[in-house]
C-alpha cells in the first residue's frame, strides 16, 4: 500500500512535470488568477468557456488546465477581496470581512501572504489526501449498483439545496427544475424525444455549457448592468503595500485558523452538493468562536483571513474526490470537468483510476505544482491584477460577451445553443430577482439523466418495490444521512446559524 | 390576502407553471409502470412535485415580509438578448468579422455609460485578439465574411 501510493505519486509527477503539461498548468492557474480577480465572472463560466479551447489538447493536458482555472480562480478572488473589498468570486466574501479591514490598516502584506500560504498548505494537504483516499474509494465504488447512486446523488442534491444561502424550500423546488431540463432530449430507453418541441438540435438534451453560460455568464452580466458595477473608482490601497512578510505574531495565531481551515475545507469539498463558499464561511464561523478576541473579528484579525482562505481552497481541491473516484460531479465546476473527460473519450467513473492512471496521477500531481506556482506567481504580480481592476466594466464586459458567444457557438456550431444560451441569461435573471439560488438547479440539471437512469434500473431489479433503497445497507447510510440533514437543518436554531452565516459583511 | 413576499409568491407562480407544462407535455409519453418506467414516467413526477412545492413557496409569499422585487433592467435585457441572438444567427451568413463587430456594437449599448469612440476601438482590437486566437490559434471554421 505504502509502496503503491509513492510508485503512484510518482507517475503522477512524471507525467505532470513534462515541458507540455507543466505549461498547461501555468496558462490554467494563469487564466484562473486573472478570472479570479476580475469581478462578475466566475470559474464555472470561465471554465465553460474554455472547454472549447481544450478539445483538440490530449486529455491528461486539458484537465490540468481546466482544473488550473477552478483552483487559480479561489487564489485570485482572495487578492480582490483583500484589496478592494471586492469578492471575485463567492468564496471569497468572508475573506473581504478582515482582509480588507487588514489592508486599510497597512497590513495588506500579510493578509495577502498568509492567504497564500494557508492556501498552499491546504492545496497540499488535500493533494496527500486525494493519493491515500482516492484508490480505497474508488474500490468501493466499483460495488455500488443503481440503488446506490441514486442514493448518493439524492445526497449530493440535498445537501446543495441546504447549504445554499435563502429560502431552503425554494432551493429544494429549483432541484427539480433542474432535473427537468436536464432529462430534456432523447430518452436512451424508449428512444424518444422529450421536451424538444421539435427542435432536432435538442435531440441530444440541454448542453451544460449552453446552461451553465446563460445563468452564470448572461444572467451575472445583467445584474452587474444592473448595478452599475465599477471597480475603478473604488478606492485601491495598493500604495499601502509596504512589507509582505507577516510578523511572528501572525504566523503563530494563524497555524490554528489554517489547520481547522482545511479539515473544515476538505470535509465540504468531498461532500457532493458542498462546496468553497459554505466551507469559508463555515470556518469563519468556527474561528470566531474559537478565537482569544472574538470582538476584533470583522476589524482585521488574521485568522479571519488565514483560515476561510486555507478553507476555500482545501474545499475546491476535494471537490475532485467525489468527482474523480464515483464519477458524480459535486457541483456544477465538477460537472463541466466530467464533460471535458466524456469529450475525450473517457467514460468517468471509478474506473478511470486504474484504466487511465497517468491521468488521475497527472492531475493530481499537477494540483501540487499548479499550488506551488500560484503562490510564486501571485505575490509579485499583485501590482498588475490590481491595475487589472482599473479597467473600468464598461470595456470589460463586450470583451466578456465575445468570449461567452464564441465559446458557446464553437462547442456545436449551432445557433440554436446561442438562443438556448438567451433563454437561460434570461431565466438566471429571473431567478435573481426571485432569489432562487442557481447552484442547486446546475447540480440537478447534470444529475438529471443519471438520476432516472439508476431510478428505472434500481425499481427495474426490485421488480418495483421501493424499500430496496432502505434495505441495502450502503444506500441506506446515505438515505439516513440525507434526511438527518434535511432534519438539522430544519431545527431552528441551526437554521438561524445558518443565516447568520451567510450575512454579507459590512460593507461588502 | 395580500402578497407580503412578491419574491416567494412569484417563485412560487414560476415553479407550479413548469411544473404545469412538464405534467401536460409528459402526458404525451408513455407513463409505463413502477418496475418498467416509461418515458413519462419520471418528468411527471417531477411536475407534481413542482407543483406541489410551488404552492407551499406562493404560500409562504403570503404570510412572510419580503424584501420586494427590484425592477428588471429591461433595456440591458432587450439589448443583450438581441445581441447575442444575431450574433448565432449571423455568424454563418454575414461572416465572423461583421457579426463580432454588431454583437460588441449591440452589448456596449446595453451598457450605462456609451462611449462612441471607445466602443470603436474596442470592437478592432477584440477582433483582432478574437480573430488570432479562436481562428488562427485554435483554428474555428466560422467564414470571415459574407464572401468567405
Amino acid at each position: 500500500m505504502e509502496m503503491s501510493l509513492f510508485s503512484n505519486l510518482a507517475l503522477g509527477f512524471q507525467t505532470a512535470v513534462s515541458l507540455q503539461n507543466l505549461t498547461y498548468c501555468f496558462i490554467g492557474v494563469f487564466v484562473g488568477t486573472l478570472v479570479g480577480v476580475l469581478p462578475g465572472i466566475g470559474p464555472l463560466a470561465a471554465i465553460a468557456m474554455l472547454l472549447p479551447a481544450t478539445f483538440n489538447l490530449p486529455p491528461v493536458g486539458a484537465l490540468i488546465m481546466l482544473a488550473g482555472i477552478y483552483y487559480g480562480c479561489q487564489y485570485g478572488g482572495s487578492t480582490t477581496a483583500i484589496l478592494v473589498n471586492l469578492p471575485g468570486e463567492s468564496a471569497s466574501v468572508v475573506t473581504c470581512m478582515d482582509g480588507y479591514q487588514m489592508a486599510k490598516n497597512g497590513r495588506a502584506g500579510p493578509a495577502l501572504a498568509m492567504a497564500a500560504v494557508g492556501s498552499f498548505f491546504a492545496g497540499t494537504v488535500c493533494t496527500m489526501l486525494i493519493a491515500v483516499a482516492g484508490p480505497p474509494l474508488a474500490e468501493v465504488a466499483l460495488k455500488f449498483g443503481a440503488p446506490e447512486y441514486f442514493s448518493l446523488m439524492t445526497m449530493g442534491l440535498i445537501a446543495s439545496a441546504v447549504l445554499a444561502s435563502g429560502s431552503m424550500l425554494k432551493a429544494i423546488a429549483m432541484i427539480f427544475l433542474g432535473l427537468l431540463f436536464g432529462i430534456v432530449g432523447t430518452d436512451v430507453n424508449s428512444g424518444m424525444s422529450r421536451f424538444t418541441f421539435g427542435a432536432s438540435g435538442l435531440a441530444d438534451g440541454l448542453s451544460f455549457v449552453v446552461v451553465a453560460m446563460g445563468m452564470f455568464g448572461f444572467g451575472e452580466i445583467l445584474s452587474n448592468l444592473e448595478r452599475g458595477q465599477d471597480a475603478s473608482g473604488r478606492d485601491l490601497l495598493t500604495n499601502k503595500i509596504e512589507h509582505l512578510y507577516p510578523t511572528w505574531h501572525d504566523i503563530k495565531v494563524s497555524t490554528g485558523s489554517i489547520m481547522r481551515g482545511t479539515a473544515i475545507g476538505a470535509f465540504f469539498g468531498t461532500l457532493p452538493g458542498a462546496g468553497p463558499t459554505i466551507a469559508a464561511f463555515s470556518t469563519y464561523a468556527l474561528e470566531k468562536k474559537v478565537a482569544k478576541n472574538p470582538e476584533q473579528f470583522g476589524k482585521g484579525v488574521i485568522q479571519g483571513v488565514a483560515g476561510p482562505e486555507s478553507a476555500n481552497n482545501a474545499a475546491a481541491q476535494c471537490a475532485f474526490i467525489p468527482t474523480l473516484t464515483l464519477g458524480i460531479p459535486g457541483s456544477g465546476t465538477m460537472a463541466l470537468m466530467l464533460g471535458a473527460l466524456t469529450i475525450q473519450g473517457i467514460a468517468p467513473g471509478p474506473q478511470v483510476m486504474t484504466q487511465r492512471p497517468e491521468l488521475f496521477w497527472g492531475l493530481i500531481a499537477s494540483m501540487w505544482i499548479g499550488n506551488a506556482m500560484l503562490v510564486i506567481l501571485n505575490l509579485p504580480l499583485i501590482g498588475l491584477w490590481v491595475k487589472l481592476l482599473t479597467v473600468p466594466y464598461r470595456m470589460l464586459f463586450p470583451a466578456i460577451v465575445v468570449f461567452m458567444a464564441i465559446g458557446v457557438y464553437s462547442v456545436n456550431n449551432l445557433d440554436l445553443d446561442i438562443y438556448m444560451t438567451v433563454f437561460f441569461g434570461l431565466m438566471g435573471y429571473l431567478f435573481q430577482k426571485l432569489k432562487c439560488e442557481p447552484a442547486p438547479l446546475i447540480l440537478a440539471f447534470v444529475l438529471g439523466p443519471l438520476m432516472e437512469e439508476n431510478l428505472r434500473r434500481a425499481l427495474l431489479i426490485s421488480r418495483g418495490d421501493a424499500t430496496v433503497f432502505f434495505t441495502r445497507p450502503i444506500s441506506a447510510v446515505f438515505l439516513i444521512l440525507t434526511i438527518l440533514l434535511l432534519v438539522v437543518m430544519i431545527l431552528p436554531n441551526v437554521r438561524k446559524k445558518r443565516d447568520l452565516a451567510y450575512q454579507e459583511p459590512p460593507g461588502g | 390576502m395580500k402578497i407580503t413576499s412578491q419574491e416567494d409568491f412569484w417563485a412560487g407562480m414560476m415553479f407550479i407553471g413548469f411544473g404545469a407544462v412538464a405534467i401536460f407535455i409528459a402526458q404525451d409519453y408513455p407513463y409505463g409502470t413502477t418496475s418498467r418506467m416509461g418515458p413519462g414516467y419520471f418528468p411527471t413526477w417531477l411536475g407534481i412535485i413542482m407543483v406541489v412545492l410551488g404552492l407551499a413557496v406562493s404560500a409562504m409569499g403570503l404570510k412572510v415580509q419580503g424584501e420586494g422585487v427590484s425592477k428588471f433592467a429591461w433595456k440591458a435585457m432587450f439589448l443583450l438578448a438581441v445581441a447575442f441572438a444575431f450574433f448565432g444567427w449571423s455568424i454563418d451568413h454575414i461572416g465572423f468579422i461583421p457579426a463580432m463587430f454588431v454583437l460588441i456594437f449591440l452589448s456596449a449599448l446595453a451598457g450605462r455609460d456609451f462611449r462612441f469612440k471607445e466602443v470603436i476601438l474596442m470592437s478592432v482590437v477584440l477582433i483582432i485578439g478574437a480573430w488570432a486566437l479562436f481562428i488562427k490559434g485554435l483554428e474555428l471554421p466560422f467564414p470571415l465574411f459574407w464572401w468567405r
